[in-house]
């Protein structure tokens, strides 16, 4: 992975040091509370409903087991014992106090780590494909890229107060894996037919109230212009996108506002007129250098075919599930891919623990070379496994609580913190998920079920995804009351789709039997092996709304 | 008043004139209405740009001025940052742009990357302390208006 050189160490900590002063002021009471907020959002720190939350960088989700244990560390001592793994990759504390804040990251930079930009309206922490180096389908690792435009994104003079947040999200790979197409960029690295890299850029996708897909303006930016185009991009939505109505300044409001043909008509002005103003292009030279960074590790010359996975594999069951469920193929043989599965009935999805934290850093060195990754679906990865290694590795997950063989079922389902701690929020969204992954831990049930995006968002704010869920669940707040909006039909793949909302929302206690209708009637309509998102992109959402029906036969009102 | 220029404090030869009431003697920062409608001859004349007025549909007039101050009516309002980067590398302006409004010592390591060399420091901040921000960082990675190359070429 990358490593920090003089100038990057100099800059982290040099923030760290600009953050205290900012503290310091804002003790003081030189810095009111509306001026200091942006100024600790820009470093990650929000103040939540009992007390302030700290979202730590993990750029492009990649991490050493050396900052892991700073992590847990962290944890423990300004903590209460655990983290909890976002839905962009990144890791957050939920109990610091705010005097603690600049000896965290103090700590975070000695292990080339910090909370820059993972919050604010400037260009957030960069997320991509958690697969990336060691995926079959990729044609293009991007995370040289990623790493690049991070560089280039941090303490950006020019765009640290944009109307709005701004994502950018990389895949170099065919299949997408970092939901590209519900970013405010998403980057696509690809080769053209000379062999060149380049860059398909999908423009204003994104989630929140008004949810969009996408666009792709650009079907090839060369990689030379990679940060050019970029800034013409950014420099276009800066001046403008809306300022005045919160709700309308993500640039997906600009895209579709000015119309994609427009948008990126002036894309390409500024991009020429930066271009004749003396833009730099992005030098090889510097493209290899950070390259250097993403080598293969020292994989050893293995057999694909390991005959000791295979006789574990036929000896015993419950292993057996968890290879089929948790484990990928790698792109090196004899090598394989582990999904740690941060799912676990009575646990908020993504949540870990000093201890297992620690537990994981030790997994890591062992099995993996040291590292491992982060997952927009809230779990982690260990990415270059052998496989005669795999049965011990999953022993040990098991005694650690991360074995459950769940990934890609219905109990690894995405959530958002929701009322138990955000202060937007309109609806708890926790204790809903504890109840659903109770509800359906019956594994053969889930097995059955297949492939099953379940996300569940606190508001209509989305960062729980709802509207790419397979079935997505939101919670909203009618007259002082908690209700639960079902939405069927999203995907946040390559082919993306937004959910659309079933009617009217559901009070708590009916959420888990609406859920079981919805299941109900996929399993009567399904062909034999259909996902549940391709059976209801065969059906529709008609034959659902008999969920309906069965609310009110039990008694119900809405 | 004080105010920050080329990175030392000094006392501002400058007055703000909204149009209103009676022309004061001097240099005068006015809005563009008021330099179209009234004579403002025989002294140095500064536009004042308010986030709604892009640099580019003044562009033949820019010459005519002897410093653009850009407004920041809330420092959350970023647009004179790229305002200030165009006046600079697209249109060439070459004399002071400074920045007024809600300017404060955490906005200003930004701004003169942007291009900016004078600061008008909101009234109940101490402007010595706002000097520091020139020494926030000593290293940044991009290219900027003071900054030619990106990190990696300068070494
Ligand atoms: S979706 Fe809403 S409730 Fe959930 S974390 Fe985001 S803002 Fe908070």
């Amino acid at each position: 992975m990358y490593i920090y050189n003089q100038h990057d160490q100099q800059i982290v900590e040099q923030r760290a040091a600009q953050f205290r002063d900012q503290v310091k002021r804002r003790l003081s009471g030189e810095l009111k509370e509306d001026e200091f907020r942006m100024l600790r959002l820009q470093n990650g720190l929000y103040l939540q409903i009992h007390a302030y939350m700290l979202r730590v960088a993990v750029p492009y989700g990649l991490m050493s087991s050396r900052q892991l244990r700073m992590l847990s560390a962290i944890a423990t001592k300004y903590d209460r014992g655990y983290g909890h793994m976002t839905t962009r990759q990144n890791i957050q504390f939920n109990w610091p106090n705010l005097e603690d804040v600049p000896n965290i990251l103090d700590d975070l930079a000695t292990v080339q780590m910090h909370a820059i930009q993972t919050s604010g309206n400037c260009i957030r922490n960069i997320s991509a494909d958690q697969l990336a180096g060691v995926a079959r389908d990729e044609v293009v690792d991007p995370r040289p890229y990623a790493e690049i435009m991070r560089q280039w994104s941090t303490f950006h003079p020019e765009f640290a107060y944009l109307p709005r947040k701004f994502k950018f999200a990389f895949t170099g790979a065919k299949q997408d894996r970092a939901a590209i197409k519900f970013h405010d960029i998403g980057y696509r690295a690809v080769k053209n037919d000379t062999g060149d890299i380049g860059f398909e850029v999908y423009v204003g996708g994104g989630m929140g109230r008004t949810p969009m897909i996408g666009k792709v303006i650009n079907s090839f930016v060369p990689e030379a212009d990679l940060i050019t185009y970029t800034e013409a991009i950014m420099r276009v939505y800066n001046q403008f996108g809306r300022r005045d109505n919160k709700y309308k300044a993500r640039i997906k409001i600009l895209v579709h506002e000015l119309g994609v043909e427009e948008f990126t008509s002036r894309v390409d002005a500024e991009f020429a007129a930066l271009g004749r103003e003396g833009a730099v292009p992005l030098d090889r030279a510097e493209i290899e250098r950070v390259s250097a960074y993403f080598t293969d590790p020292d994989y050893a010359e293995l057999p694909d075919q390991c005959g000791a996975l295979e006789q574990n594999l036929l000896d015993n069951k419950d292993f057996s599930f968890w290879y089929k469920q948790n484990v990928l193929s790698h792109k090196k043989a004899g090598y394989a891919i582990v999904n740690l599965s941060l799912k676990k009935p009575g646990v908020p999805p993504g949540d870990i623990t000093d201890k297992q934290m620690l537990v994981v850093a030790d997994l890591a060195d062992q099995y993996s070379f040291g590292e491992l990754r982060s997952t927009h679906e809230q779990n982690l990865v260990f990415a270059d496994v052998r496989k005669e290694d795999l049965f011990d590795l999953w022993q040990s997950l098991r005694d650690t609580g991360f074995a459950e063989p769940n990934i890609g079922t219905m109990q690894d389902m995405i959530c958002c913190p929701g009322l138990d701690f955000c202060t937007l929020a309109n609806a708890r969204s926790i204790p809903i998920a504890e109840k659903i992954t109770r509800r359906f831990d019956d594994m053969d049930y889930l097995y059955d079920l297949g492939e099953l995006k379940l996300k569940m968002s606190g508001c209509i704010n989305a960062c729980g995804h709802h509207h790419v869920g397979h079935i997505g669940i939101l919670g909203v707040n009618k007259k002082g009351t908690e209700f639960y909006q079902i939405t069927l039909g999203g995907d946040a793949t390559d082919t993306a789709s937004i959910g659309k909302i079933m009617g009217r929302g559901f009070p708590e206690d009916e959420i888990i039997p609406a859920l079981e209708d919805i299941l109900k009637i996929y399993i009567d309509i399904r062909t034999p092996g259909e996902r549940f998102i391709d059976t209801y992109r065969r059906v529709g959402a008609e034959p659902f709304k008999a969920i309906y029906e069965e609310f009110s036969l039990r008694g119900a009102e809405l | 008043m004080k105010i920050i220029k080329d990175k030392a404090i000094v006392e501002d030869s400058w007055t703000h004139y909204d149009g209103t009431g009676d022309i004061p003697a001097g240099d005068l920062i006015v809005p563009l209405a008021v330099w179209k409608e009234m004579d403002l001859s025989g002294r140095k004349v500064g536009l004042r740009l308010e986030p709604d007025d892009h640099p580019g549909d003044m562009v033949d007039d820019l010459d005519s001025f002897d410093l653009i101050a850009i407004n920041f009516p809330s420092f959350n309002d970023g647009r004179g940052y790229s305002y200030a980067k165009i006046l600079r590398d697209r249109f060439g302006y070459s004399k002071e742009i400074r920045a007024i409004g809600d300017v404060m010592r955490d906005q200003i390591f930004y701004m003169q990357r942007c291009g900016f060399n004078a600061y008008e420091v909101k009234a109940d901040r101490d402007i010595k302390d706002a000097l520091h921000a020139f020494d926030d960082f000593t290293v940044t990675y991009q290219t900027s208006a003071d900054e030619a190359v990106p990190l990696y070429r300068r070494k």
